[in-house]
């Protein structure tokens, strides 16, 4: 213990760290352990899990570099980080790929036992950059990381092979004794993950040991780091991903809605965690399908809507492409069913496991003939439970689909969490109807929904389909004026959404220079980079749509509190476009698609430049 | 499982099984035929509660079917009619669940669905109305039509060979296969009986006429004078005899079906094969779907094989009821608090 006292710490309110290495060297579940460490003693913390493609890309090349960034502060998180302030480099295609994005000066933790001849020239490296003077601008240290796993699980019976695999462990264990976080939540989960392996416990426990202990021992490190934890409101918090609320958002409507949660699913990135948590959850009557493809999983869906199930289906960008005729069933058939896009980059494959706000357009228009659909989108990971509660509420009450957007940074990415109450969550129980007396399968109540009458249901015998149907009876009919009446008839119900749900609020005052009006992943970077212009004198507003159709009613309104509408988006302008056509309104855009969420500071750069200010730093 | 058991005073009639929908296929077309099997035969099978039976379909003429049902009924979008029907009978064991289809939505934009619904051994009572033709497109060929076809879309003939729907179903594992034809209402009615009996995924072929786009498709196994020579009956137990004069027999030479003549004395019934419907070989029924590949050989109807397997419906809820008797029932408050969490005070 005498060691911790020969070193400094220094209190900070706010890191961004990414861990990098080879697909195969662990590092989401290194981020991932850090991750629910750091929110266990209370730091505020956003994440972003950053991963290729290919499952095991060749070892130590570029395009095999998996990441995970995070940023972590005593005070409000709304992001990973736009850049990091400390870097852990496995190997040389791990720096080669992240060294650009660490910030001047910053920390770079390297295994200098990777730098060897072969993994340098899989790297591009024409000399090596630990012995050159091309990492004099940063804080490095080079860490045998290798050969110390190795030296601390000597005598273990493991393979080399195994003990390699133990060594981003000995990372961890570094990381956590530098932000002086807890060993224990992590040897928890190395006990619980690997019950009955008794051998990889110990090893994996002795190489997250070793790595804390070194950090005590070395001479490399001076400076040790505090942040305290985040001021949050009181409650009972956990950290959660976008997809994990998603799931358990679902699996609340169902307790909720005292309906069994049908999912009809196929699997496809960044999407299939919520159908793999979902099939965990059969003790709640949970029914997952796993289908031939994606129009079984929503096709299986409808079938059991009608039977009267609560039903889901869950999918990515190309998969709701395949989707498409089926939502129509399920607008002309007046069914409750929610669709889950968690978009990724386009078009066709795109980018499997990059974020991307692709599919709004989509979401809104993509189908045939007059289909409109509730759409609703998610801010953040935990955002995500609400929306997926609320999309099952408003299915539900007006008998149609709904699509909830979320994306692959939502649900990849977590948070912490304040977790509520059942109670405190809104009652959806629904009625199905039973009496024979004056029932025809089309006759609306107010909200304009049809009853749902379920197959077992005495006396209610009655069939429908794709055709157009008989105002209020519900039979084939191809008379022009039916349909012409149907098709507004539709669009009306989705319309009078709006009178059930809440405004859009302002974040800022209710007028101003200048309003960032964004939808889904993008809330944090916008909320970021608007309290930064604030707090340098702009007249600067916020505000965010997790209703996109129909929007909320006073939309309109607070758009003309404004002298000028700033929409960023990771596409080329989908809101912007909707915005325009819905208000006839000027609105100016930020478009950046890369795959990663927005930065703030190109949003800052944005809101300075319109309003005629500084560069933004 | 009924919930409630009602007490019925009176047998259901073909009557109670008819909507009010004015039929609308073409006059003279075996659909015609298949409805009236169906609603003549529910009465006996159906004797209670029939708000269970959904008719489920997809698109084609075959797919109005359900209109015409007085029972709940989806009619659905092209070619899914069996994975929707999966997800009614998933969501909802305690139905009875039928799907309506034909060539073009099962086999060819359905075909994947159907093979899964096959393997799962979804519990579905599938009536294929197979009339070989496209008919609601107005006469292109089918996934069933025989290879050379002239139709609209294949002017100087079709160079495709066709699906054999039994042999594709047999090879998928499905656990009831059979054949009927629309013109012997009889043998129909028996099969549907049947099929409605049968727990697990069930296939019936109905050969059926479509007399606008392929008249006489299926002549030699309807007509009068031909009939006797091309169509073998299948019965269970029993040896394989056809012919006007029940003089000709099948018999299984190894794995090669040879016909042969039991009026002369050379061959008796005795050394016919004997059809066994519950044959833990799927290979015999395979045989016998490809017994019409050769024209020296009848077409069989009836019940080719029948397997009891767990269905996938029970699976699912087989595999809940096991979890929540081990784990007992979920408890959504303990879910959201899981492992993890961390008070702030």
């Amino acid at each position: 213990m005498s060691e911790i006292k020969e070193k400094e710490f220094r209190v900070v309110t706010n890191v961004t760290v990414r861990f990098a290495g080879d697909s195969g060297d662990g590092m989401q579940l290194t981020g991932s352990q850090f991750s629910d460490t750091t929110a266990w003693i209370g730091n505020d913390l956003n994440t972003l899990p950053d991963y290729p493609a290919e499952i095991r890309a060749p070892a130590g090349t570029i395009y095999g570099v998996s990441g995970f960034q995070l940023s972590f502060g005593s005070e409000d998180v709304n992001t990973p980080g736009d850049l990091p302030d400390v870097l852990v480099a496995m190997n040389p295609a791990a720096l080669r790929k992240n060294l650009k994005e660490l910030k001047n000066g910053g920390v770079l933790i390297v295994n200098s036992d990777a730098f060897d001849q072969k993994n340098l020239k899989l790297a591009n490296f024409e000399s090596n950059p630990l012995e050159d003077d091309s990492l004099s601008g940063y804080e490095l240290h080079q860490v045998p990381i290798s050969s110390l796993t190795a030296n601390a699980l000597e005598g273990l019976p493991l393979s080399p092979k195994e003990v390699a695999r133990c060594k981003n462990f000995f990372a961890l264990g570094l990381m956590y004794w530098l932000y002086d976080r807890p060993l224990k939540n992590t040897e928890d989960w190395i006990k619980d993950k690997f019950k009955n392996k008794p051998e990889y416990v110990e090893a994996n426990t002795k190489a997250l040991q070793a790595g804390h202990k070194f950090g005590e021992m070395t001479e490399i490190f001076t400076t040790r780091y505090k942040v305290e934890a985040a001021k949050l409101p009181k409650g009972i918090y956990r950290n959660i991903s976008g997809n994990e609320a998603t799931a358990l958002g679902f699996l609340t409507a169902s307790v909720k809605s005292g309906l069994p949660l049908f999912l009809g699913s196929y699997p496809i990135t960044p999407a299939s965690e919520i159908l793999q948590y979902l099939s965990s959850y059969k003790n709640f009557g949970v029914k997952t399908v796993q289908a031939e493809d994606e129009i079984a999983g929503i096709t299986s869906a409808i079938g059991a809507a009608f039977a009267g199930n609560l039903a889901l289906t869950t999918t990515s960008g190309p998969g709701l492409s395949l989707k498409t005729e089926a939502i129509g069933l399920a607008v002309m058939t007046e069914l409750p069913l929610v669709i889950v896009n968690v978009q990724r980059g386009g078009p066709s494959t795109g980018l499997p496991t990059k974020t991307e706000q692709a599919d709004l357009l989509q979401a809104m228009y993509g189908r045939n003939g007059e289909a409109p659909v509730c759409v609703l989108a998610a801010r953040t990971p935990r955002d995500c439970f609400y929306m997926a509660v609320e999309a099952s509420r408003i299915a539900l009450k007006y008998m149609t689909p709904v699509i909830l957007l979320t994306d692959g940074y939502l649900g990849n990415g977590s948070e912490p969490w304040r977790i509520p109450h059942v109670n405190e969550l809104p009652d959806i129980s629904v009625k199905f109807r039973t009496d024979p007396e004056r029932f025809y399968p089309y006759l609306r109540n107010d909200n304009l929904a049809r009853p749902w009458a379920i197959p077992g249901t005495p006396g209610l015998e009655h069939r429908i389909g794709g055709l157009e149907k008989a105002d209020v009876y519900g039979t084939v009919n191809y008379d022009p004026e039916n349909h012409d009446r149907m098709v507004k008839l539709r669009t009306e119900k989705v319309k009078r959404i709006a009178n059930d749900i809440p405004d859009l609020e302002v974040d800022g005052d209710e007028k101003g220079d200048l309003l960032v009006l964004g939808w889904g992943g993008t809330y944090g970077s916008i909320k970021d980079a608007v309290n930064k212009a604030r707090k340098s004198g702009l007249r600067v507003s916020q505000a965010h749509l997790r209703y996109l159709n129909p929007m909320p009613k006073n939309t309109g309104q607070v758009l003309k509190n404004f002298k000028k509408i700033l929409i960023p988006e990771i596409n080329l302008g989908q809101l912007a476009h909707l915005i325009r056509s819905e208000y006839l309104i000027q609105v100016e855009q930020l478009n950046v698609v890369r795959g990663l969420p927005l930065k703030v500071n190109d949003i800052l750069e944005k809101i300075n430049s319109l309003l005629g200010g500084g560069n933004g730093k | 499982m009924a919930n409630s058991p009602e007490v019925v005073t009176q047998k259901y009639t073909a009557k109670d099984f008819t909507s009010d929908q004015d039929v609308r296929w073409c006059p003279g077309c075996g659909d015609y035929s298949i409805l009236a099997q169906v609603q003549r035969t529910f009465p006996d099978l159906i004797q209670t509660n029939k708000e269970k039976i959904v008719w489920v379909s997809g698109i084609g003429c075959s797919s109005r079917f359900p209109y015409y049902m007085n029972t709940y009924g989806f009619h659905g979008i092209h070619g899914r009619a069996a994975i929707i029907a999966t997800g009614v009978k998933v969501a909802n064991p305690d139905l009875s669940v039928w799907v309506a289809t034909g060539d073009g939505d099962l086999l060819s934009i359905g075909g994947n669905h159907f093979i899964h619904a096959c393997r799962k051994n979804v519990d579905l009572k599938v009536l294929l109305f197979n009339n070989r033709i496209y008919g609601l497109t107005k006469g292109q060929y089918s996934p069933t039509s025989e290879k050379g076809k002239v139709t609209k879309t294949t002017p100087f003939g079709s160079v495709d060979y066709p699906f054999n729907p039994l042999s594709l179903a047999l090879g998928s594992d499905a656990t009831f296969v059979a054949r009927s034809i629309d013109r012997n209402p009889k043998h129909m009615q028996e099969m549907i009986r049947r099929i409605g009996q049968h727990k697990g995924f069930a296939l019936l072929e109905i050969f059926q006429n479509c007399n606008i786009f392929n008249d006489g498709a299926f002549e030699l196994l309807t007509e009068k004078e031909t009939k006797d020579d091309h169509v073998l009956v299948l019965e269970h137990g029993k040896p394989m005899v056809f012919g006007k004069n029940q003089d000709k027999g099948i018999k299984l030479d190894g794995a090669h079906p040879i016909v042969v003549d039991i009026s002369n004395g050379k061959y008796s019934k005795d050394d016919l094969w004997v059809h066994d419907e519950f044959s833990d070989a799927p290979v015999h029924a395979m045989i016998l779907a490809h017994l019409d590949d050769r024209p020296d050989l009848p077409s069989p109807i009836g019940v080719f094989r029948q397997v009891i397997k767990e269905t996938y419906d029970e699976g699912i809820k087989n595999q809940i009821d096991k979890i929540i008797e081990k784990k007992g029932k979920g408890d959504l408050e303990k879910v959201l608090f899981g492992s993890n969490t961390w008070e702030v005070a």
